[in-house]
């Protein structure tokens, strides 16, 4: 059936007219009716619209006018804005929120043709490792509903895992694309810091979030990073630079690729399982002709503890526009203007949430800036030259997204701190703006293990095509949970 | 005790770009509410702000201008608190690096003396939007047509020892501000407003007293009664055996009062910090460079060009500098070959009189600087006199025409004529036999007399020194 097709297969079919767009977008809909009560991975499904745009692209397709995205149904992440259609990036603060704009990243898979199906469901304002932060409920991971699909973008993940989608947008803060790719066996990619246009993405914190595509393949992820990257005029941080064919030197061979193994990735905190799947990829690599090199990257242990008052910091900033005044959740009756911002904001956003404006807020006063804000910048830097370093020796970092693999809804939620060490080995990434990938390599006690990789500034030609190759080796991408089969 | 007082200047100053500082909705005052806002403006979810290259190229404008010096690495940094008027929830504004750095800028004082004022820096930030608070059903209103203005914030050091130097600062960044076409320094609009911080301390003592902010003051005069009136209350405070406290107040300029609005412990921590959204503002030299040449000749050169080259005194070269449009008025008015001086008595005497009279400024004025200028010609060739000038001068300010055509229609010409001046002597002569006697008798003072009449029958016309001659002659 289309939905166990990766998107490069059913753009294939579409293209030789053995399926049109409405019938895919149709089967997919009802893929969602059928599953997605129980996964609760979306928050809002555009089904009329999807129908009528399918429709629409199927016409365009019929007058020679097609590209590969053309008809291919298609979800985003809740964190993007969509003109006219509900915003609300997992909160309670946005559930009445109509976007009056689209977010450039949706604009261009627009202009790609792609169909949106709806908007996925998410930690809120992208703060959680688990979707359980989500003021519209918990996410289940669709190879054990048990499980958390991982975050923030778990929807994104859980729907296209349970091929709810052929695949969807997610965003990555300090892992919110890659470890949930990870928890749920299919392919995320981070970008590149300003590869990606953030223009009407929800910002959480600023300097480290970044748009990508979650997919079954990397060759899926090329296919839409080609539509979704570019420089943007309307965002300052957006890198002005060429992008080039992501999908054309995805068949080079990996031959006397150098592949670095950070000795801080494979120490205490991991889990024996996905230790164990991790090197079985490696060895793989090493038998298409890779060489690999022992690293370090010694600041590892401080990308934690940089990254939760980095991210705090620029959130309790950027979240400071939702204060009911002009949008979003407002209180009942406020009394003045004090009750009306304490009680908008009290009421309209989340735990976690208020913990990290808080912590952010701590952070940049007076007196606590230097010692936490300055501090955490300088060790930032360390933490980014670290990878300098390594670059100048490896090709490529790997190691494992995630320390193990899909844990119990509930399990870590009242424990933030455990909470935040799932993302211990994909948030110095983010710190140093790097483009890393999550690719399925195997499964540990019947949950899909994710296999990190890291590469250069804007060197995402190479992360595909390393991710590729593997891919084209083994079919652990190419799983799918029985139950949605 | 003798007291003296200090003070600084913060000046907000609105640049005159066509668009706001972070986003492409326009800036031009007086729209209905919050049809000028854009989603950038309106802080929605996921917008994002870029910089307008305009508003950096004004603000190095300034720091050449200042002498300043230009910061080629300036940060945008985040205000965060919050207001209705203030989107974000944060003003983007400039903190540890900003665009100008040290600079300073001479006034002259009352006595003619010049004091050099320092400029600590000026930074680029936001303007907010503002709360309208007429009834909206006993809610306020928010308009956001304002939000995004760009501000340049002139910060001065604490130089300044009266309300009257403070206004001649504040009067001289005005001028220079719309001489270099940076804004159009409108007050009224709130394109040009100050913040004034002032303290006391006996005469002689190093240390500064401590300093009471007033805020945002948006005329010449406000700000010295304001300072004044703060001044008092300070001294009159400290001098009944209280303490002045660090706190920010208000002018009211109805109650002519000022009062605190928020002390020391009550105001906010901003928790400025880098703005993650924008990218430092860099630039090199040949950036720095390329605006210099835009930089028209600036007040102070001008005044002395005026001063050395025209022959000009200090005291007109500095009312005729005042802003560059007079000046450019003036510089037209004797490109036409007419002498220096008469223009500048002109300028500033009955043009800038009735300008001023009809509440008009120099561009609005219904005399070109060529029809002004031909005026003066006539004057110099004896056309006619400096008196009559005045009627030809009202002819051409209610549109008769210019100097020429007025002169014809109202047969103004200045009579030259010897022999027609001599009948009119000898006509008013042969009336006033009983003056005649009089004056021989040795009545010296009728001498004026005689001059009246003689003008009086020429209608004004008769070249006053022929007169003169000619009648001390006949009379002898």
């Amino acid at each position: 059936m289309y939905h166990t097709k990766t998107l490069s297969e059913l753009s294939a079919m579409l293209e030789a007219g053995e399926v049109t767009s409405v019938q895919l977008t149709e089967h997919f809909l009802q893929r969602i009716r059928d599953f997605d009560s129980e996964l609760n991975s979306f928050i809002t499904v555009t089904a009329e619209q999807a129908l009528s745009d399918a429709a629409k692209a199927d016409e365009i397709r019929k007058a020679g006018n097609a590209g590969p995205l053309t008809g291919i149904p298609f979800a985003h992440k809740d964190i993007f804005c969509t003109k006219g259609i509900k915003t609300t990036c997992g909160s309670k603060m946005l559930d009445n929120f109509e976007s009056p704009y689209n977010a450039t990243v949706v604009e261009k898979l627009n202009q790609a043709g792609i169909i949106m199906l709806g908007k996925t469901n998410m930690d809120e304002f992208a703060m959680g490792s688990s979707n359980e932060t989500s003021y519209f409920g918990a996410v289940k991971n669709p190879w054990n509903t048990k499980a958390v699909p991982g975050g923030s973008s778990g929807g994104s993940a859980s729907s296209v895992a349970a091929r709810l989608t052929p695949a969807s947008t997610g965003t990555d803060t300090g892992g919110s694309i890659r470890q949930p790719a990870s928890l749920c066996g299919i392919t995320g990619l981070k970008p590149t810091y300003g590869r990606v246009s953030r223009y009407g993405m929800i910002a959480f914190a600023s300097s480290l979030d970044q748009a990508g595509p979650m997919a079954q393949s990397a060759e899926d992820c090329a296919l839409l990073l080609n539509a979704m990257s570019g420089f943007d005029p309307k965002d300052s941080t957006s890198m002005d630079k060429d992008v080039p064919d992501y999908t054309s030197d995805l068949n080079k061979p990996l031959d006397g690729l150098k592949i670095g193994l950070p000795k801080e990735y494979f120490g205490e905190g991991l889990s024996a399982g996905t230790d164990e799947t991790v090197q079985k990829a490696i060895e793989e690599y090493k038998s298409m002709g890779a060489e690999i090199i022992d690293i370090s990257l010694p600041n590892t242990h401080l990308a934690v503890p940089v990254y939760y008052v980095v991210a705090p910091a620029e959130c309790s900033s950027n979240l400071s526009r939702f204060d009911g005044v002009r949008f979003g959740h407002r209180c009942e009756e406020p009394k003045d203007l004090e009750d009306l911002y304490k009680r908008s904001r009290g009421e309209g956003f989340g735990e976690e949430v208020k913990r990290r404006i808080m912590v952010g807020t701590y952070a940049l006063s007076a007196g606590y800036y230097d010692a936490y804000y300055i501090k955490a910048q300088q060790l930032r830097r360390m933490i980014s030259d670290d990878f300098t370093k390594a670059f100048e020796k490896v090709d490529v970092i790997m190691g494992p997204a995630s320390p193990e693999t899909a844990f119990n809804i509930g399990e870590k939620s009242n424990d933030p701190i455990s909470m935040y060490l799932s993302d211990i080995y994909t948030i110095a990434v983010n710190l140093a703006g790097l483009p890393g990938i999550s690719v399925p390599a195997g499964f540990s006690e019947n949950m899909p293990v994710g296999l990190q990789i890291i590469a250069n500034h804007f060197d995402e030609g190479r992360l595909l095509n390393v991710a590729h190759q593997y891919q084209q080796k083994t079919d652990w991408h190419k799983q799918i949970p029985e139950q949605f089969k | 005790m003798e007291w003296e007082t200090v003070i600084g200047l913060e000046i907000h100053t609105q640049l005159r770009t066509k668009s706001k500082i972070f986003s492409s909705a326009s800036t031009a005052f007086g729209a209905e509410p919050n049809t000028q806002a854009c989603a950038v403006d309106l802080g929605l979810p996921g917008v994002l702000p870029v910089v307008n290259a305009e508003a950096i190229r004004m603000a190095t404008k300034f720091g050449l201008a200042t002498g300043s010096a230009i910061c080629k690495h300036s940060v945008f940094a985040r205000k965060n608190y919050f207001y209705p008027d203030s989107p974000k929830g944060y003003q983007i504004s400039q903190m540890d690096l900003p665009i100008v750095g040290e600079g300073s800028i001479d006034i002259e004082l009352e006595d003619g003396t010049k004091k050099t004022i320092g400029i600590t820096r000026a930074h680029l930030e936001e303007d907010a939007g503002k709360s309208l608070h007429e009834d909206y059903q006993g809610m306020t209103g928010i308009d956001l047509n304002r939000a995004g203005t760009p501000l340049l914030e002139i910060v001065s050091e604490p130089d300044m020892r009266s309300a009257k130097e403070a206004v001649a600062y504040m009067k001289k960044i005005h001028s220079l501000v719309q001489y270099i076409e940076i804004s159009d320094g409108n007050m009224a609009e709130g394109s040009f407003r100050c913040d004034a911080n002032v303290s006391v301390r006996p005469k002689g003592q190093k240390e500064f007293g401590t300093r009471a902010e007033l805020k945002n003051i948006n005329s010449f005069r406000f700000v010295e009664r304001a300072i004044n009136l703060e001044v008092e209350r300070q001294i009159d405070l400290i001098e009944d055996g209280g303490e002045v406290v660090q706190e920010t107040r208000l002018y009211d300029a109805d109650k002519h009062e000022t009062r605190s609005m928020r002390s020391k412990e009550e105001a906010n921590d901003y928790r400025y910090f880098p703005d993650p959204d924008l990218l430092p503002v860099v630039f090199d030299d040949a950036y720095i460079e390329e605006i210099r040449k835009t930089l028209p000749e600036l007040p102070d050169e001008k005044t002395a060009r005026f001063v050395n080259d025209l022959g000009l005194s200090e005291y007109d070269a500095g009312i005729l500098t005042t802003s560059r449009e007079l000046a450019d008025f003036f510089e037209t008015v004797i490109s036409e070959s007419v002498d220096a001086k008469l223009a500048a008595n002109w300028m500033i005497g009955d043009v800038s009189a009735r300008l001023n009279k009809e509440d008009l400024s120099i561009t609005d004025c219904p005399v070109s600087a060529t029809h002004l200028a031909g005026m003066l010609k006539r004057i110099e060739d004896n056309t006619i006199s400096g008196k009559i000038a005045k009627d030809v001068f009202n002819g051409m300010w209610n549109g008769e025409g210019d100097a020429d055509t007025v002169i014809d229609k109202k047969g103004l010409k200045q009579i030259t004529d010897d022999s027609a001046i001599e009948a009119i002597i000898d006509e008013v002569i042969a009336n006033s036999p009983n003056q005649l006697e009089q004056y021989r008798s040795g009545k010296d003072k009728l001498f004026g007399y005689f001059v009246g009449q003689v003008m009086k029958a020429s209608q004004g016309k008769a070249n006053p020194a022929q007169v003169n001659q000619m009648l001390k002659d006949k009379l002898s």
